[in-house]
Formats: structure tokens, sequence, C-alpha cells
């Protein structure tokens, strides 16, 4: 510092006695009797407010100073917090000025008291927020556009989701069916599982559970493409197997990297029975359902789809008598997790043998128990399907 | 749904027998308003305190945006509380738009009540020139008090939820209860701010059949003395009271005379037959 700056500063300082710091302070600085009548304001309150310290501490209180609404917040708020705690920090206000425009501001407020812990004086300091809550609204705009985005998005996912499982509960004549498909509950994204039954003919009919990998917009257009394949191949193959081996064609060539996994019955009708022919293509394996207690799953696996060049797909035939079936699942049902713990081929085992093998009463209890296992939080979709050859009589 | 005592984190003290005395807070806080009015009816009265929904250690949990869309919603709580305590000729003691939520819950069930004290009351805050009614506000007033608490409340964190929307089983969150003290979510404040301050509840008053006190601060500007006057003229048999007390708080700033005025007026009323509470 040179001589004449350090002269300067020392004169400054001098200036700067208690009353100059108290007016001239870049801050507001107002005293008030308990119950808020004005009796001391600085010269920078009154220079921001456009008044003098004589209007100010003539009779008026500091509630007058503030907007009607503002006026509500001090009495509803301000007022019982400083009398609770002796003080208040960062509330946000609108002072009038006396030309009527507006002061954002930001006050802190001290209680001071007597030896007898009865108020005296209330000290009150103003900053002017005029900047600051410019930019908080800002701030609360922007959050509003975040969160009505979200909801937007949410809804654009549920509406995409619906295009991906068929429009209406399918129904096919002479076969007991039923379907279920609850989605993650959370999150934005679009899940990959996918479910479709379809007619070729009248008694020949394709029921196709499936799940590509992944999740959002690039999943759901991998998913609506594998759903529409399989419903183009099984019009031009007879099995299930080649409709899935012309799916792994397809995706092995589509740009995406994305692959999945399907599980294909192909139903044809025989008298009252149904012949089914099933492929399982890097999916859980179906469950046979039977009446005489003896469901299991099926010993069907196979390769993923759209990974190997020559992946081999391999069918399985059975006969569905009445009151046979089967049971399709995504992956979503058997490894729904809850403390570590998954559930599993047991619960599904379990859900057989508590809700039977009715269509709707077993796709409804194991969607149910499912959810219960999981504390109703599921991570990931479910799709269930049932499917049975009516008892007779 | 949870029980009325615990979702209103209820707490009642006094004499068994006595006569049921509810204090019930107004918007902002919660029943830390009475703390100094409160202590002087434990004496010779069965007292009842609580936190309305979304403040001081309710359960949160029970926020309803349906059923707190309009005054009933709070008045079915107290009707609740009142079911479920079994408290019998109550003497209910509202502040601000309790006064209002206390006296529709009388005009409900006026068999439980034996007397409403409204202290600081409002039956409708904006002006409404086609009955020449002045309640003191405009339309827009009502959008800046909602932007202030919009403003105030940037602060509320979701991490601080759980503190302040209570916990009752946890008692060592006391202390931050307390700091929390006229603190609530934003999106609870805002609704019940816009219920307060947009409803009309004067042809409510009529309504009220049970002796009323109304309680007005010489200086409120929230409920100024011509709506004191107003409520006092459309409830037939009320009381008076111009309390030497400024601000819309003299439960806080006056509780003295706050005291007395209640006092007075309880100590003069009927005692009813079976009102053994």
């Amino acid at each position: 510092m040179t001589q004449a700056a350090r002269k300067a500063f020392l004169d400054a300082l001098v200036d700067d006695d208690p009353v100059q710091l108290y007016d001239q302070a870049p801050c507001g600085f107002l005293s008030t009797t308990p119950d808020g009548r004005i009796v001391k304001a600085n010269a920078t309150l009154c220079s921001w407010l456009g008044t003098t310290p004589d209007a100010l501490c003539s009779g008026r209180s500091f509630a007058d100073l503030l907007t009607r609404g503002g006026q509500v917040y001090h009495e509803t708020h301000y007022a019982p917090m400083l009398r609770m705690h002796d003080r208040v920090r960062e509330l946000a206000l609108e002072m009038r000025r006396v030309d009527g425009r507006r002061l954002p501001v930001l006050v802190n407020a001290t209680m001071v008291r007597d030896a007898a812990g009865e108020p005296v004086v209330i000290r009150i300091a103003v900053f002017d927020a005029t900047e600051r809550r410019r930019y908080e609204r800002e701030l609360v705009a922007a959050k509003e556009l975040a969160e009505s985005s979200e909801a937007e998005a949410l809804k654009l996912a549920r509406t995409l989701q619906q295009t991906l499982i068929p429009a209406t509960e399918p129904v096919v004549p002479g076969l007991e069916l039923a379907t279920a498909y609850r989605p993650a509950t959370h999150g934005l994204l679009v899940g990959g599982d996918f479910y479709d039954v379809f007619a070729i003919s009248p008694d020949d009919w394709a029921v196709v559970v499936g799940d590509v990998c992944g999740k959002g917009a690039d999943a759901a257009v991998i998913t609506a493409l594998a759903r529409w394949t399989l419903r183009g191949a099984s019009v031009a193959y007879d099995a299930p197997s080649q409709a899935i081996a012309n799916l792994n064609e397809v995706l092995r060539s589509h740009e995406s990297e994305r692959f999945c996994t399907a599980a294909v019955v192909r139903l044809r009708r025989s008298g009252s029975s149904w012949r089914a022919q099933v492929c399982v293509a890097g999916h859980p394996a179906p469950y046979v359902l039977r009446t005489d207690g003896e469901s299991g799953p099926m010993v069907a696996t196979g390769p993923l789809v759209g990974i190997f060049e020559d992946a081999e797909f391999t069918d399985h035939e059975l006969e569905l008598g009445p009151g046979t079936g089967l049971l399709l699942f995504t992956d979503g049902v058997t490894e729904a997790g809850s403390a570590g713990a998954f559930f599993d081929d047991r619960g599904i085992a379990a859900a057989i043998s508590t809700h039977g093998t009715q269509p709707q009463l077993l796709v409804e209890g194991l969607v149910h128990d499912v959810a219960v296992f999981q504390e109703g939080d599921p991570r990931d979709d479910i799709a269930v399907l049932a499917l049975r050859t009516p008892l007779e009589g | 749904m949870v029980d009325a005592v615990t979702r209103l984190n209820a707490t009642v003290a006094g004499v068994a027998g006595g006569r049921p005395v509810i204090f019930a807070h107004g918007f902002g806080c919660d029943q830390h308003m009475w703390r100094h009015v409160a202590p002087h009816f434990v004496e010779d009265h069965r007292v009842v305190l609580f936190d309305y929904v979304g403040c001081g250690g309710s359960a949160g949990s029970a926020w309803d945006p349906a059923r707190y869309s309009s005054l009933q919603g709070y008045a079915a709580d107290v009707l609740d509380l009142v079911e479920e305590l079994d408290l019998h000729d109550v003497v209910l003691v509202g502040h601000s738009v309790s006064s209002m939520i206390g006296a529709l819950a009388v005009a409900r069930r006026p068999e439980r009540f034996g007397a409403l004290v409204m202290v600081a009351p409002s039956p409708r805050y904006i002006d409404d020139p086609d009955r020449s009614y002045v309640g003191g506000f405009a339309a827009e007033d009502i959008e800046e008090l909602l932007d202030s608490l919009a403003s105030n409340y940037l602060g509320w964190s979701t991490a601080m939820a759980p503190v302040i929307m209570g916990n009752p089983e946890r008692p060592e969150l006391g202390a931050e209860l307390t700091e929390s003290f006229c603190r609530m979510d934003p999106a609870i404040a805002r609704q019940w701010a816009q219920v307060t301050f947009l409803s009309d509840n004067r042809d409510d008053l009529a309504g009220v059949t049970v002796p009323t006190l109304v309680l007005q601060s010489t200086q409120d500007v929230i409920a100024p003395i011509e709506v004191g006057r107003y409520v006092h003229d459309a409830i037939p048999g009320s009381e008076l009271v111009l309390l030497e007390a400024t601000g819309h708080c003299p439960n806080l700033s006056a509780p003295e005379s706050t005291v007395r005025a209640i006092t007075d007026f309880v100590d003069r009323l009927p005692d009813r037959a079976g009102s053994t509470g």
C-alpha cells in the first residue's frame, strides 16, 4: 500500500463510526417494538423505499411495509416463529416502495428480551434480493417444466407400451386363456416384455411371450419389430422354430445390437383337444398345467434370438387334452426379488398349487403373489399368459 | 385411515371428568400456537390439542388433496377427534381459519358442542362489493400470498420432510419438530392457503347455534375489526370481545387477555345435564 493510499484508508476508517456504519450499511436496518411498531430505521432502507426515517417511525408497523400477501405470511408464519425462537432467518418477502414498486427482500430478525425474559425490541435486517428472487422464479419455473415433462414422458411410455401388447384381452374359441401385463412401477422407460395371441386360421393359432433386452424407446422399436416379425413368419412357416429362426435373421441384420428371448406356441385344434408345438429361445421354459397335480416346467431350452448366425431352435410337441394347458411368463416373474431371495420356480409351483390351473385365476393369483413377494414394488416388467383346453362336460 | 388421535398428533391433558376444551390452531403453524394459553385450562378442564394433517407432528401420509379441498375436510377431522375421544359439551377454541372450521363442525354436530370461541375469525377474506362486504383482500393479494409461500418454502427439501411431517414414535425428534415450527410441505401449504383464503363461510355462520365468543384484536391486518363485527352480527347471541392486542395472533402476543376473555366466557356457560365428558 502506498503512503497516500494508507492515509486515505485510515481517514475512511475514522469516518466509518458506528452511526455511519448503521445508516450507510449495505443492508436495511429497522427496529420495532415487540408488537411491530417501527421506532428506528437506517438511511439505506429509507432510500430503498423512497421514504424518510420520520415517515417510517410515525406509528407504522413493519407489516405495513409489506405487500398484502406478505402481510399474511408475516402474521401466520413470521411473527409466530419470531416469538417461538426469538429469531427468524432468510424470510422471503416483498416490501412496498413509496412509488408503488415492489422490493423483493430477504429478512433476518432477532427478538431482544430483558433480564426477565420480556420482549423489548425486534431488530430487523433487510437485504435487497431482487436478482435472487428472479433467479428463484426461474428455478421454480424450470422445476415445474421438468415435472410436467416427466409426467408427459411417463404417459408416452405407457401409451407406447400399450401398443406392444394386444389392445384387448385375446379370445380363442375353444380355449381358456388369460393374460396379464404389469409394467415396473418406477422409471419412465418402456419395458421390453411383450406377448401376442393371433389366428393364422380358425383352428390354427399362435401364442407368443417374449422379452427384448433393455428398456426405452430403442428397445421398444425392437419389441415392435419382434412382435410383427413373429406374426408374419407364423403365417409363412408351419413350425414355431422356423418363425423364431426368421426373427433371428431379422434381428441379426438389424443395426441394433439388441436381442430377445421368446417362447412361441403354435396351437392346432384337434377335436376337443389342441395339439401344441412349443419352441423356447433363451426364455424361461413354459409350465405344463395339469389337473392331476403333476404340473411342471417343460424341458425345453434354446439360444437367444438375434445373436448367433446358425442358431438352432427346437420344437416340442404335446397334446393339450381337456384340463391340460400351458403357463408362459417373462423373467420378471422368476427373478422378482425381495431381500436377496428370488420368486423363482418354487414361487411358480406354489402359485399353481394355490390358485389351480384355471387360467384367469392362475394369472391373477400369480401376479398378486409376485407383487406381494416384492412388496408391491416391481422393478421389472411382468408378462404372464396361461391357456388351457376346457374341462369336458 | 389411521385413527384421528394419531393422525392429528392429538394430546389430551387436564382433568379427566372436566369439560373438554379443544384448541384448534390456524393456518401456518401447529398446536404450539396455544402454548401460552392452553396450560391455563388444564386445572379445571380436559384440554385437547392437535395438529392438522400436514402441520407439526401430524401424520403427513394422511394428507389427501380431495379430503382437504374444502374446510369441511378439516371440520371432519375435528369431529373425528370428538367422536374418538368420546367428547361431549365441548368448548371449541379455533384460531383464524379454525374459527370457520369450528363453525362448520358445530353446525354438523351441534349436540356435541357446548360453545365456540372464535379467535381472529374471518368468514371471507376477499372483498365482495355485491354484498357490500369488506374482507380486506383483493383476489390478487391471495396470489401474492401463494407466491410468498412458494418463495419461503423454496428451502423445504424432501430430506427434511420426515422430520417436519412428524414422527410421533420417535420422541428424540422433538427438538427438530420445534425447529420445524411453521414449516410444512409446500404443496400442502399452498392448497391449505387457497382453501382458507378463497373460502366464503358467511352463510355458514347462521348455523352456529351454540353460545359463541368472538375475540378480536384491535389491530389485525388479516381480520380487521369490521370483519369481527360482521361475524358477531351474523351469529345470533354471540359475544364480541375486543382484545388490547396487535396482530393476528393474540394467543401469542397477548396470551393473558386472551386467557381472561375465554375463561370469563367459559365460566358463565350453563352446565349441561350429562356433561361429564
